[in-house]
């Protein structure tokens, strides 16, 4: 709308012949869904091929249950508790080690992002521990603190440590140089400049970093969890393997897919808010 | 306290490449009086947006003195306001957050300068606008507002409308000008236009490349508000031209040399 009035000389002309309000209400709420549905089209296609294909006995029961008996024991999960028991577990494991492994990694990144001495000091032994893989952490970690929860959720934190560390040190070098040369003009002082200019010029890709580093904690907690617990979803799934019930296994996977989506939109939402001025390519049928 | 803001006395600077030394600026002396607007005029290569970096304090690896009401000039500040080619306001900041920067706009009298200046530069109604939204004039209106704010005892500005369409620059001098008339700050403007170093100095200074030095400089004795299609513009615009045009032959000539 302000394009319009700039472009118009500071003269407000609406884009189109006036509508009543309420039908461009309708229209926008409708444009909403729309796009809401594009989304769930692809699953809900593949839920119903599948479920088509098992009622007409092409799949293996116990390989590959339809998803109605898959809703069935999810049901019967949740109405003795037992799911969300183990997923509260989950839940606290993950965020205490997303907490530990993410502020961290934030600091590091930020500490390391400032002085290029920090850099040269502990990028490259950071880097080489980014690589080693959870499994091969796993079994040290599980030697030096036992089965319990400290292993775990070092273990997340392990994890999650390491996306927010890359990303924030990223944002901060790619700050552009051309407003550093504003900042000094305007004699920002160097809280000002923390504040003002490093952090929020740095905020999306500290945000890409949250988000990879959820993803990285969920990682971690399956990970934690089949390597041996009596809670948790990662148990769960675990143990219904060891009984072949696929359902109670379907079950726990879509658990994860679900809360993991979920705390992605979560911080999704936050980075929506924070970062409306970014002018950026939305993808060239955006309406 | 001597009567000129700004000295510049004997600057030299040399720059460093792979190459070797390339002396950029070579024995400059200039003063400028306080609330004069001095245009600096010359082709690519002369120096003029170096010497601007200097009196910013932006680059300080320079020989000779640069003194601001009598006193040294050691690195940027917000008593020499800077507009750089490109307005680069912070686009994470609405149109009042650019222009306040780190001052706060929870205080009374910041809001009210705000305000005011927002009102000098012609720009109420986009408060809270953010900088993706503004064309390249406005953008360029906040970036002035912003410097102005400051109080600064000199403005200077580094080709600042040279990325503006034509009818938006010309559009952006009568607003500079106007700014001008009402506060009275002390402008150096580095352009490569010749029709606005005329249309906006008092004096324009001439400059010449290899090594960059002051050429010669040209009052302009015209009053405000100037006219680009009046008989004495147009003469006293030959006459830079001239000077210009002396500018350019060392360069055909070495040019033609090699």
């Amino acid at each position: 709308m302000l394009q319009d009035r700039i472009s118009k000389g500071a003269v407000i002309v609406p884009a189109k012949p006036a509508q009543p309000l309420k039908q461009q209400l309708d229209r926008k709420w409708l444009l909403k869904l729309t796009n809401v549905l594009i989304g769930w089209l692809v699953p809900i296609l593949i839920v119903l091929t599948w479920q088509i294909a098992g009622v007409l006995g092409l799949l293996n029961p116990i390989l590959l249950p339809t998803p109605l008996e898959i809703w069935n024991e999810f049901v019967l999960l949740v109405s003795t508790g037992e799911l969300i028991s183990h997923l509260g577990v989950s839940s606290w494991r993950a965020l205490l080690g997303f907490l530990l492994g993410g502020s961290l990694g934030l600091a590091a990144g930020i500490w390391v992002g400032f002085s290029y001495k920090a850099e040269r000091l502990v990028d490259p032994s950071l880097q080489m521990l980014r690589t080693l893989p959870h499994l091969a952490i796993a079994p040290l970690f599980i030697l030096w603190f036992g089965f319990g929860e400290t292993s775990k959720i070092l273990l997340i934190a392990k994890g999650s440590f390491f996306p927010l560390y890359v990303n924030t040190f990223l944002g901060i070098r790619s700050v552009d140089n051309k407003l550093f040369d504003v900042a000094r003009v305007l004699q920002f002082s160097r809280w000002d400049l923390i504040r003002r200019l490093i952090i929020p010029a740095s905020l999306p890709n500290i945000f890409l970093g949250i988000r990879l580093s959820i993803g990285v904690a969920w990682l971690g907690l399956v990970v934690a969890e089949l390597m041996g617990a009596s809670s948790g979803i990662g148990y769960l799934i675990n143990d219904a393997r060891s009984f072949s019930w696929t359902t109670v296994v379907f079950v726990g996977i879509i658990v994860f897919a679900l809360v993991g989506k979920f705390s992605d939109s979560i911080v999704k939402w936050f980075e929506n808010r924070l970062l409306r001025w970014q002018d950026s390519y939305k993808g060239a049928d955006k309406r | 306290m001597s009567a000129d803001t700004l000295i510049i006395e004997q600057v030299n600077r040399v720059f460093q490449t792979p190459a070797g030394k390339v002396t950029a600026l070579k024995g400059i002396d200039l003063r400028v009086r306080k609330g004069e607007f001095i245009t600096l005029i010359g082709p690519s290569g002369c120096g003029k947006s170096t010497l601007l970096k200097i009196v910013a304090g932006l680059d300080t690896s320079y020989e000779g003195s640069v003194l601001l009401n009598d006193k040294p000039i050691s690195g940027p500040s917000i008593e020499k306001g800077f507009i750089f080619q490109e307005p680069r306001l912070f686009p994470w900041l609405t149109v009042e957050k650019n222009i306040a920067g780190n001052l706060s706009l929870k205080h009374k009298d910041v809001r009210k300068k705000v305000e005011e200046y927002i009102a000098l530069v012609r720009l109420e109604g986009f408060e809270k606008a953010y900088p993706r939204e503004l064309s390249g004039g406005m953008a360029q209106r906040v970036a002035i507002a912003r410097a102005l704010l400051r109080n600064p005892d000199v403005l200077l500005l580094d080709e600042p409308f040279g990325a503006l369409d034509a009818f938006t620059r010309s559009h952006m001098q009568e607003v500079l000008l106007d700014i001008w008339q009402n506060n009275r700050t002390t402008m150096l403007f580095v352009t490569h236009d010749l029709d606005e170093a005329v249309f906006l100095g008092e004096r324009v200074v001439i400059m010449n490349p290899r090594p960059g030095h002051i050429r010669s400089i040209q009052p302009i004795d015209l009053p405000f508000p100037r006219k680009r299609t009046s008989s004495s513009f147009q003469e006293l615009r030959t006459k830079v031209l001239r000077e210009f045009e002396k500018v350019e032959e060392p360069e055909f000539d070495t040019g033609a040399g090699i």
